[in-house]
């Protein structure tokens, strides 16, 4: 099996913290895996995406140009990643920020989280969005464990947060749970 | 590539380039002298914060010209220096890495590839293939070259350069670039176990022994010209003994593709597509770009119809491929200059020379 | 009177080569002052007994074979970049005694950038500056420190300042540079002005001694190049003393004590 995911949104929402998050729970899961982020004057844009593939099998190129499923967290990066999109995927995009409206295919299956709302209101933290959305992602494609997530934050949080991974273990949740409804 | 069950050393997630700076550590490597360029500066980053903990020596030079010179310093210690630099760094050190072929100097420089010419752009590229492989500045002077195509050989290769470098006192070039610098995956940091070979030229102030000297000019009648024989005779034996590359799904092959680093990386998902078209698609892939697998090379071509050689540049190895078979009709150059071909890309490049319909 | 080694017998022993300088025939030409550096050198490296934990860098220039007349383990550079060379092997071997030789094409021209910023670091290399107001072994041409009006083979009608700027005064430039713990500018044109030099040799490399890792020492030596300049080597010491002196004064520009550091 290959899974392959582009994540995408403005620097500073913790799109690359996600990506690595997922890259590393897949490799604690014994899978290939390859993630590869935005770089250089690129990041300088304020926009920021990393592609991550988990697979069985050897990983050969290690970006995707027709991704299978997205995340996508803000309205530029649904505009600017949608069309390419592969039939029948998983689109993750954080309602709080993208018009789901907007999603102008009827060919993916489309799971509209308000993630900044829910980060705010039910978590505490604005910051908190992308694990939301990365948790709702993991939960409706099945591509890891949430507690292979969960037992990996401690080595994507940096030493000054490290007081917040209770709240991002709750964010993943969170988003695993919403996924849990929609399903 | 393996699943963790299978694997003795747990793995690690890293980036291409701090996978380099893994395996210069772990091959006993405590000196790095570098300049800021992009998009490279995670390798002197991660240095600048690792040296000091090891009781090493992190330095970042007033430009790469000092840079080299400072590592000429080291390396005539009989110690091992590493840099890395990108484009226009590389080519402010090729009078340094002349002087160090010529002084018999080991050491290890990394050349995180951006497009060029001139300042060009950040974005990955193959266009210093002929600067790292044909010359080393000025001079008969050739580098070791060696093109990892994922973060295993980014730490691998990185160790196998330092040795490669002793055992032939000469300079080793790791040609990566911005792809397999910035991406991450799983890696074995398997442990170092190589000897250290004694090195009975290093300057180190002539304590009970003759005094010695680190040079590359000789003036004496016939001195200059027997020094190049003697290198020559150098590169013959590292061309002899020194050959890597990978084959890729070349069993039945009726399809080569030829490609190094990156590329090489991407062709493998076009071929797995190809090959479930049923279009019998393989690659060789040099790993060592100096010296070049001229012989697999030839051989792998003999056995097929139509070769494809894809490079991120306007095409350079395309012409060592050449320069391995006489079945010049049989080649077909596929080159995207300063960006990473798509595995679309080459699928389509692979469908035209098996001359199947698009 | 011979003994038994065949060796000459004297009842006082009142001059012997020193250990650091090898017994060989010397390739410089009549008048000009390498040979006479090289033996200072080589006295101060015996006197502080260093002989055997020295490294020497060679460079481009007359001086290159440098490596033939003296007892020492010594490291050729490229042209300029011995600084970045002594850098290297300083922090390689940092209980090590490391200097290098240079001319002035060599230091104030194409190593500019490298003497600056190894004198800007503070690395411990005492740095030993020949400046003979030409490129000797390259046929004369001008040099940075060209004096104004002077005939090189690049500057035919003598260098002028409109054109080809000024002479640069290396010592005083260096001894601005906090990195720097001694600058000092010398000439051996006479017996008097070598026992001077050699004091201002002997302090440079004393500098980076245990115990005194204060910085970078600079001696520049005013130096002749008789066959460039067309002279005769009684005249080049004249010009050394005269035209060259009054535009690069001799003196002590920085000197720091060890109390400075503590």
């Amino acid at each position: 099996m290959t899974k392959d995911i582009i994540m995408a949104g403005f620097g500073g929402q913790g799109i690359l913290m996600i990506g690595n998050l997922l890259a590393l729970a897949a490799m604690e899961e014994g899978k290939n895996v390859t993630y590869m982020p935005s770089y250089g004057v690129e990041m300088r844009g304020g926009t920021a995406n990393c592609t991550v593939i988990v697979s069985d099998e050897e990983i050969g190129a290690p970006i995707v140009m027709k991704p299978a499923s997205l995340v996508i967290m803000n309205g530029p990066s649904l505009e600017r990643f949608l069309p390419n999109m592969r039939p029948g995927g998983e689109l993750v995009i954080n309602s709080s920020l993208v018009d789901a409206g907007r999603v102008n295919r009827t060919d993916v299956r489309l799971f509209p989280v308000a993630a900044d709302e829910i980060a705010r209101d039910k978590i505490g933290s604005r910051q908190m969005a992308s694990m939301i959305a990365l948790g709702a992602y993991v939960a409706i494609s099945g591509v890891v464990r949430i507690e292979t997530l969960v037992n990996c934050l401690p080595k994507v949080v940096s030493k000054k947060y490290e007081k917040l991974i209770p709240m991002n273990v709750n964010a993943l949740k969170e988003g695993s749970a919403l996924a849990g409804i929609h399903a | 590539m393996t699943t963790s069950a299978a694997c003795a050393v747990k793995r690690i997630l890293a980036k291409g380039n701090e996978a380099v700076c893994h395996g210069a550590i772990a091959a006993g490597c405590r000196f790095y002298y570098g300049y800021p360029i992009t998009p490279q500066n995670d390798i002197p980053e991660y240095m600048a914060a690792q040296m000091p903990k090891i009781g090493g020596s992190f330095l970042q030079a007033e430009s790469e010209v000092a840079t080299i010179n400072m590592m000429l310093g080291t390396a005539s210690t009989g110690t091992r220096v590493m840099t890395s630099s990108s484009g226009p760094g590389i080519s402010l050190m090729q009078e340094g890495l002349s002087f160090m072929v010529g002084s018999q100097l080991p050491a290890v420089i990394v050349n995180i590839a951006r497009s060029g010419p001139g300042l060009g752009g950040i974005a990955p590229s193959q266009g210093d293939y002929f600067q790292a492989t044909k010359v080393a500045g000025h001079g008969d002077a050739h580098l070791i070259c060696l093109a990892p195509h994922s973060v295993q050989e980014m730490y691998s290769l990185t160790m196998l350069a330092f040795d490669l470098a002793d055992k032939y006192r000469n300079p080793v070039m790791i040609l990566g670039d911005a792809i397999i610098g910035q991406m991450k995956e799983p890696y074995e940091p398997t442990p170092y176990t190589s000897v250290v070979p004694e090195k009975p030229w290093a300057l180190t102030g002539a304590a009970g022994r003759a005094a010695r000297s680190v040079k590359s000019m000789f003036l004496k009648e016939g001195e200059i010209e027997a020094h190049n024989w003697k290198l020559l005779e150098k590169f013959r034996k590292i061309r002899e003994e020194e050959v890597r590359f990978e084959r890729y799904m070349i069993e039945g092959a009726k399809f080569l593709i030829v490609a190094f680093g990156t590329v090489a990386r991407v062709a493998k998902t076009s071929i797995q597509w190809a090959r479930s078209e049923g279009i019998p698609v393989g690659m060789l892939r040099p790993i060592s770009l100096f010296p070049f697998p001229e012989e697999q090379v030839r051989e792998a071509i003999e056995g097929v119809e139509k070769v494809l050689v894809a490079e991120m540049n306007t095409g350079q190895m395309v012409e060592d491929v050449q320069k391995s078979t006489p079945h010049h009709d049989k080649i077909r150059f596929f080159g995207k200059p300063c960006a990473m071909p798509t595995p679309d890309e080459i699928l389509a490049q692979i469908r035209l020379i098996a001359g199947v319909k698009q | 009177m011979k003994n038994a080694a065949g060796k000459d017998m004297f009842s006082k022993l009142v001059y012997e080569r020193p250990k650091t300088l090898l017994d060989r025939r010397l390739h410089y030409c009549p008048g000009c002052h390498h040979g006479t550096i090289h033996k200072i050198i080589a006295e101060t490296i015996d006197e502080l007994g260093q002989r055997e934990n020295t490294v020497g860098i060679a460079p481009v220039g007359c001086a290159v074979l440098l490596y033939d007349y003296m007892d020492l383990d010594i490291l050729e550079a490229p042209h300029g970049r011995a600084p970045a060379l002594a850098t290297g092997i300083r922090r390689a071997l940092p209980d090590r005694v490391v200097f290098t030789y240079q001319g002035d094409g060599d230091l104030a021209s194409i190593g500019m950038s490298e003497i600056i910023h190894a004198a800007n670091r503070g690395e411990n290399i005492t740095v030993v500056f020949v400046n003979n107001t030409t490129y000797g072994m390259t046929g004369g041409q001008m040099a940075p420190t060209t004096m104004l009006g002077q005939k090189t083979t690049t500057s035919p009608y003598g260098r002028d300042f409109r054109t080809e700027g000024y002479p640069i005064r290396m010592a005083e430039l260096l001894a601005g540079l906090e990195g720097v713990a001694y600058s000092a500018r010398v000439t051996v044109s006479s017996p008097a002005h070598i026992r001077k030099a050699k004091e201002a040799v002997r302090k440079g490399f004393e500098m980076q001694l245990k115990g005194m890792r204060m910085g970078l020492s600079i001696i520049e030596i005013l130096s002749t190049c008789p066959t460039n300049w067309g002279m005769k080597p009684l005249d080049a010491q004249k010009r050394v003393l005269g035209e060259m002196a009054d535009y690069f004064p001799l003196g002590v520009f920085k000197e720091k004590k060890q109390a400075d550091f503590e």
